[in-house]
Parts: C-alpha cells; structure tokens; sequence
C-alpha cells in the first residue's frame, strides 16, 4: 500500500545518531559526512590479536610514534565522504576525457615541438611507478591508521594515485605507444636520473608507522614533486616551448595536488598542534625526508631542464613545502 | 627523436595490463620480503604473480564514471524518501527489527571489510590482486556509508538505531558478526580472502543480501532496498575477486590444496552459523514474508553450493567439512535462534515478540516437520504466560559459544529434543562451543580464540558485577529500545502516525 504521507507532521525522537551526539550536540542535525565518518571503526572488545603481528591491536594507535588524544580530530576539511568523493572525481574524469579528445582532434601532439615530447617521456612518463608507490602507501596509511577520519581519504587518495598513474600511461600511449611505457620502464629501473628516487620509494614501502608513511609521501614527496612537476616544468616550462597538450593532459594533477594539499596540511597541522612531542617527530620526519627527497628530485628535474635551473627549481619547490610546514606550526 | 607513432589498438586486457599490472615493478633496493612481510606465513606459496587474472577490468576513470552514476540516483530516492516520510511506508513496525539488526550487526562488517581489504590490497605482493582489493576496499566503504545514511532517517523515529556505534562494541549479540570480522582481519591475507572474498561473498552473499533486500522491497522499505540494488553491481564484482582468488591459489601450488580446504571448512562453518541470525529475520520478523530460511538455503545454499563445488572439486577441493550438518539444522535454527531471542528480549536493542496465529500457519506449512512438533509448543507456553499477565523473560545468563558467540542454543543434528553441548579443555581452562564445527574450528588454533571477548562473563566481571541496570547502561540501551513489540513506543508511534495520515 502506497499512502500519502507527505502531509503529516510527526515529531521527531532523535535528532541524531548518540555517538555524533556526544561529539557536535544535537542542536544542529549531523552531516552526511559526519554521519559516513565519525566512529564507524571498531573501539573495544577487538576480540583476537593479529596472527601477523600478536604484539600489535587490530586497531593500534600504537603503530605511529605521533599520539593523539582523539584521532577523530584530523577531519578531512574536503569533508569527502564515498559519495561526494566520487562525484567530484567523476567530474574531474569527464573534464579530462574531453582534454584527451581535443588534444587528439587538434592533433596536438604530432604538431609539438621534439624536445618537448621528449621531456614528457623522459620525465612524466616514469612517473607513473611513483604514483603506484603512492597508491600502495595511501593503502598501508588507511589499512593501518586509526580512525576513520583520517584513514578514509588515505583509501581515496590511494584510488587517485591510480587514476594519476593511468592518466600518465594514456599520456605515454599517445606520445609513443606500447614502446614509450617500455622505455620509460626501463629509465625507471636503469637510468640515473630516476635510481635515488626509486630507492626512497622502495625504502619508503618498507615504513611501517603509518603517519610516516603519510607525511613522506603525501606531505613531503608529493609536496616537492607536484609543484616542481607540474606547476614549474609542465605548466610553465613546457607550455612555453609549444607543449600545452601536454599540460592540458595532467590538468587532473594539477588541480588534485592543490586540492588534497588542503587536507594534508590540516592532518599535518592537527598533528602537530596536538603535542610538543607529535611536533618533534613531525619535524624530524619533515626535515629529514625534505632534504633528502630534494636531492633525490634534483637529477629528475635535470631531465626536464638545465642543471643551474634544476638547481632553482628545486629548491623554489623546497622553500615551497618548508612554507607549508611553518604555516603547519612546524619549526617555530 | 623519433618517438611520434600511430597507436596500435589495443585490446581491453592488453589495455588493462599496461594500466595496472605493468604500473609496479621488482624491487632491486630492497628485498620483497621487506616490502611484503605477510604474503608467506600462512603456508601458501605463490610462484607467479602475474598468473592472477583480472576477475575485472575497470580504470579508475571509469570507475569513478559508474559509481557516481550510482551515487547520485541513491541519493535522490532516500533523499526522497526522508522528505516523504517514507518510513511510514513499510508493512507495520515490526519490519523494523530486521533492520536494526542490520544496522548494529551488518554496517559495521561492512565496515571492517572495508578495513581489511585495504590491509590485504597493500600486502599482497603482486599489483593485480591489489588492485581488485583495493577497490573492493573502497567499495565497502560505501556499503557502510549508504547503510547508515538510509538508517539516519528511520533513526530520527524510532528506538533502537541511535546507538549502533558503541551496541557494536559492547552488546552481546553483536559480538557475533563483530567476532567473524576480527577473526577473518586477524588471519592472515590469504586467509582473509578465503573468509571474506571467497567464503562471505562468493558463497554465502546471496543468502545475507537477497533475504534482506527482498524483505525491503515487499515490507515497503524503499531507502534499504535502494541501497540492495546500488549494491548489486559492486557486489558482482566481489564475487567474481573471490572466485578468482581461489583458483589463484589452488592453481599456483598443490601444497596450497589442504590449507585451502582447512579454511573453507572453518568459514563455511563460521559463515552459517552468522547466517542463523538472517535465517531468524526471514521467518520471523518480516511482516510479510518473502521466501522461508529453508526455500532460501535450498536455492543459494544446495543450488549454488554444489555445482560451485563441483567445479572446485577438480582441484581436488571437496565440500565443506560441516555442509551435512549445516543441512540437517536448516529447518531447526530459525526457530532456536527467534525463541532466544525473544526470552533475552530485555537485553537487546530491538523488539521481538511471539508469531500470530497467521505466521503460525506459515510456519506449520513451511517447517511441516519440525514447527509444529518441536517449536510450536514452547510459543504456545509462552503465549500462554503473555496472555496470564506474564512475561516470558530468561534472566539466566546463556551460555555463550567461544567460537561463533551465540548462545549454546542448538540441538544435536542428529536428536532435536538434546541440546548440543561441546568441551575442550584447552591449557587448564574449559571452553564451551555450540557444536561440533565450533568445537572444530577452536582446536585448529585455540590459541587464537582463547582470546575471545565474550560479553556475558564481561557483565559478571568488575565492573559490571552482573548489575543489569549498569549493564544496560554500558551497552547504552534504553528500556524502550528493548523488550516485547505489543507494548513498545515504536508501535504505539507508528500506528498513531499511520492513524494521523489516514484520517488528514
Ligand atoms: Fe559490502
Ligand atoms: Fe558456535
């Protein structure tokens, strides 16, 4: 039976679920977001220890040197739920299918000068391993973190990793085919230039604390990479040397670098704000992995331009992130 | 530079495999080992990685394309359905409980799942099963999202939804799901694909989902049956990841065979007996009801379940250790499992009550053996004590099982009239079980399940004390949320608002 319910005016009980109540009261009613969020992963009573690892929790805060009272303080300012998440990609993707259409009806890349396609496979192409690290650490961040706040967008931001490195081998598919993922392939794994950085990335998959897995990677890596990337050499340098469909083809990172780096300073900012001992770590992890990962982007940039201005680049993308990192309350 | 070609085409699996397999590469740095610590305790050997076939082929573009699709219809409809008060739609009150039940117990497997498929999509060592894990990872994650925003609504009316985060936790029956999801994260990957991938989704799926989303759609409930359908498609894909994942196994290593076997056997087992609980709620919460527990088993039980083991079985897989006496309590367990529940009725947080003359009728017909003979009379008596001014109420603690934590309520497969009552003495402790599969699966590693948290001792022990006042607290439930449906608020509410709609 179908009724005609729309009329009535029934008072409500509850106007939110208890635990949403405890955290934001229950003036206002609760978001989709804090509905899709707050307190979903299991607190207590975790019934048996990992046969993995025994020592740990199935849930362990204790997995990362950084300490919070409440893990649900590091909310996602994107407020990105499953559902808004995918609508924003969606729209993302259908902007980036048209880009991959005019780029190819323009014939775009077979009016491009060569040295600008030889950067985009010298440099952009081999890329697309780095962002598979990346998916595989953002998987480890939301396999292992605690709270789902804080471990939901790692999910997310693993997924867009993906959708990066698969957007970059399109990229590649149409500068050069089959042959231009083999040949950057093999850079990857032989050619200088790319060594220091698929051995930090190596080194990096290795980390277990999942905070630091967070803060190198998504922090500081992709704090260095993306802008000087990006930003500097596709979006200046090579738009200046006729290669716009090469920047209009990695418009997806571009804007995902500038709107997740919103987030990743907020969980960066949560942290550090929380202790004087979170800070510590936070700037130790910062530090160390800044000035090593700026060596290790040097020679990758050098692909891409000559060695006084990878010299500048880099260290424009380095005074960059250790701006972000003050604006964190880190190193003050 | 001559890198400018004409691209070849290229097919969708060649396509794919540049996309994903060819993403990841052998680490020369450092060793595997460090970088995948987990892949070999459990005893299963992987000789080649790149043997996994795709069980699908979907781009992160084109998976963001669908989902949305998918995401902006389900949002429009409950949407919709809390502006119309859709709740007043369903067949009377007593639906209800179904879908508490599925709030407390089952959104948060989702969740867990969720959880697990993101530590198992990082530690496999090879790409292709990563990524199909990692999207069943975030799959899940919306399972556990749409659930609770269709339930959000309800919540808003009735007792019983709004405490589901710590009655999760802390309520005794909730540790049963709870139990099977730690247990299933606390194996290792391998085994949590056995669990989850091949055991829950693949072979016991059909008979969670199809009886409760069937129950939505004929007791009027358009916000969870929406969510069954959005589901569908995701839930395709899982199953073909735990099929697949199987045969990987099964194919890469005979020595892989018997551990394989050995955990089909425990989580067809662990499966069923979580499935008691749905088998409950099909006979006897839905007002209108869809199929029984018995039709549904028939179907997606024996149906599926052998021609699946069959096609297993040239890998020399045989069938479940258990399946026979899986067989010979389907007509009993719904029963066993609403009489329980319904004499513990004040600790739980939804409502349950004693069938009317018509579901009785159903019953008869439907259990034409064991009804009438065996159950009936113990609901005529508690009827009798209703209708006396009684309550028919157990404030005897029920023994819980170690493993599956139900309450030994069973009967031995074989004498319907015995309760069935296992030991094992295990390190100078004596632990109980229900039956001989939970008794099984314990001695195949007691020194996991030792560590169970069983709620009922936990309410004797400080700081409980066995104070129920104190108890009920602590697991937050209200007294309206609990106790028989004839005199709960849910009813009386429901009713007077149908009135109010009917008479406008
Ligand atoms: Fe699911
Ligand atoms: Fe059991």
């Amino acid at each position: 039976m179908q009724i005609d319910v729309q009329t009535v005016n029934i008072e409500q009980k509850n106007q939110t679920f208890t635990h949403l109540k405890k955290r934001f009261g229950d003036k206002k009613i609760p978001s989709r977001y804090q509905e899709a969020s707050y307190d979903l992963q299991a607190v207590e009573n975790l019934h048996y220890r990992p046969t993995w690892a025994p020592e740990q929790e199935l849930y362990d805060p204790n997995l990362s040197k950084i300490r919070m009272n409440d893990w649900y303080d590091l909310k996602d300012p994107r407020q990105f739920y499953y559902s808004t998440y995918t609508l924003n990609r969606a729209k993302q993707q259908e902007t980036m299918e048209s880009n991959f259409k005019t780029v190819e009806s323009l014939n775009l890349i077979e009016g491009m000068p060569d040295p600008v396609l030889a950067i985009a496979q010298n440099l952009l192409i081999p890329l697309r391993h780095a962002s598979y690290a990346a998916n595989i650490n953002n998987t480890l961040v939301c396999g292992y973190g605690y709270g789902t706040v804080f471990t939901q967008p790692c999910v997310y931001h693993a997924m867009d990793n993906l959708g990066i490195a698969q957007y970059l081998s399109r990229l590649g598919l149409m500068i050069g085919d089959v042959e231009a993922l083999e040949a950057a392939k093999q850079d990857w794994m032989d050619s200088d230039a790319w060594q220091p950085l698929r051995r930090s990335l190596e080194d990096l998959m290795c980390v277990r604390d999942p905070v630091e897995v967070f803060i190198k990677q998504n922090f500081v890596l992709d704090g260095l990479l993306y802008p000087l990337v990006y930003q500097r050499i596709v979006d200046q340098n090579l738009v200046e040397q006729g290669g716009s469909g090469i920047s209009i083809l990695t418009q997806f990172m571009t804007n995902w670098y500038l709107e997740s780096k919103r987030w990743v300073d907020s969980v960066l900012k949560t942290m550090a704000a929380e202790s004087a001992e979170n800070k510590v770590v936070l700037e130790e992890w910062v530090d160390t992995a800044a000035n090593h990962f700026t060596s290790v982007l040097l020679p990758v940039a050098g692909l891409a331009v000559e060695g006084n201005q990878a010299d500048e680049l880099v260290s424009e993308a380095h005074d960059e992130l250790l701006q972000r990192a003050k604006k964190a309350g880190l190193f003050k | 530079m001559d890198i400018k070609k004409t691209p070849k085409k290229l097919n969708v699996k060649e396509k794919y495999r540049l996309m994903t397999r060819d993403l990841a590469w052998e680490p020369s740095y450092r060793d595997e080992k460090e970088i995948y610590p987990y892949v070999d305790y459990e005893g299963i050997k992987v000789h080649d990685w790149s043997k996994w076939e795709d069980p699908f082929r979907l781009t992160m573009d084109a998976y963001w394309k669908y989902q949305a699709e998918k995401e902006r219809k389900y949002y429009a409809i409950i949407d919709a359905h809390a502006q119309n008060n859709g709740h007043l739609n369903v067949t009377d009150a007593r639906y209800l409980t179904a879908i508490k039940l599925f709030l407390q117990g089952i959104s948060p497997a989702e969740y867990a799942s969720h959880r697990g498929f993101a530590r198992v999509g990082r530690e496999f060592a090879g790409v292709g099963p990563q990524v199909a894990c990692q999207m069943q990872s975030i799959d899940e994650i919306r399972h556990a999202q749409t659930q609770v925003h269709a339930m959000s609504n309800y919540n808003k009316f009735y007792n019983g939804f709004k405490d589901f985060a710590s009655q999760r936790d802390r309520i005794w029956y909730n540790s049963v799901p709870r139990s099977f999801f730690d247990d299933a994260m606390s194996a290792g990957p391998f085994e949590f694909l056995i669990a989850i991938g091949f055991s829950f989704e693949y072979v016991l799926t059909n008979l969670l989902f199809v009886p409760f989303m069937s129950g939505a759609a004929y007791n009027g409930d358009m916000a969870t049956c929406t969510f069954g359908f959005s589901a569908q498609s995701d839930e395709a894909r899982h199953m073909t990841l735990g099929l697949e994942c199987i045969k990987f196994m099964l194919e890469q290593d005979p020595d892989n065979i018997p551990i394989v076997q050995k955990w089909i056997d425990k989580w067809f087992w662990r499966g069923c007996r979580l499935l008691t609980l749905v088998a409950a709620m099909m006979d006897y919460m839905l007002p209108k009801r869809v199929m029984s527990w018995r039709e549904a088993w028939n179907i997606y039980g024996v149906e599926n379940g052998n021609a699946l083991f069959r096609d297993l079985a040239r890998y020399g897989i045989k069938p479940p250790m258990h399946w026979d006496d899986v067989e010979k309590s389907i007509d009993h367990t719904s029963h066993q499992i609403m009489l329980g529940l319904y004499q513990w009725k004040f600790g739980t947080a939804f409502h349950s009550w004693t069938p009317t003359a018509s579901d009785i009728e159903w019953l008869k017909e439907k259990y034409p053996t064991t009804f009438e003979k065996y159950y009936l009379p113990r609901w005529e008596y508690a009827i009798a004590q209703k209708e006396a001014g009684g309550e028919y109420n157990n404030f005897g603690l029920p023994k819980l099982c170690q493993v599956c934590q139900l309450p030994t309520l069973f009967t031995e497969p074989d004498d319907p009239t015995q309760l069935c009552h296992r030991e094992t003495d295990y390190e100078g402790e004596k632990y109980h079980f229900c039956s001989d599969g939970c008794q099984h699966v314990f001695e195949q590693e007691p020194e996991k399940y030792v560590q169970a948290w069983l709620p009922m001792p936990a309410l004797m022990q400080e700081p409980l004390k066995g104070d129920l006042a104190a108890w009920m607290e602590w697991v937050s439930l209200e007294p309206t949320a609990a106790g028989e449906y004839a005199s709960s608020e849910d009813k009386a509410n429901f009713e007077k608002w149908r009135k109010q709609v009917s008479t406008d």
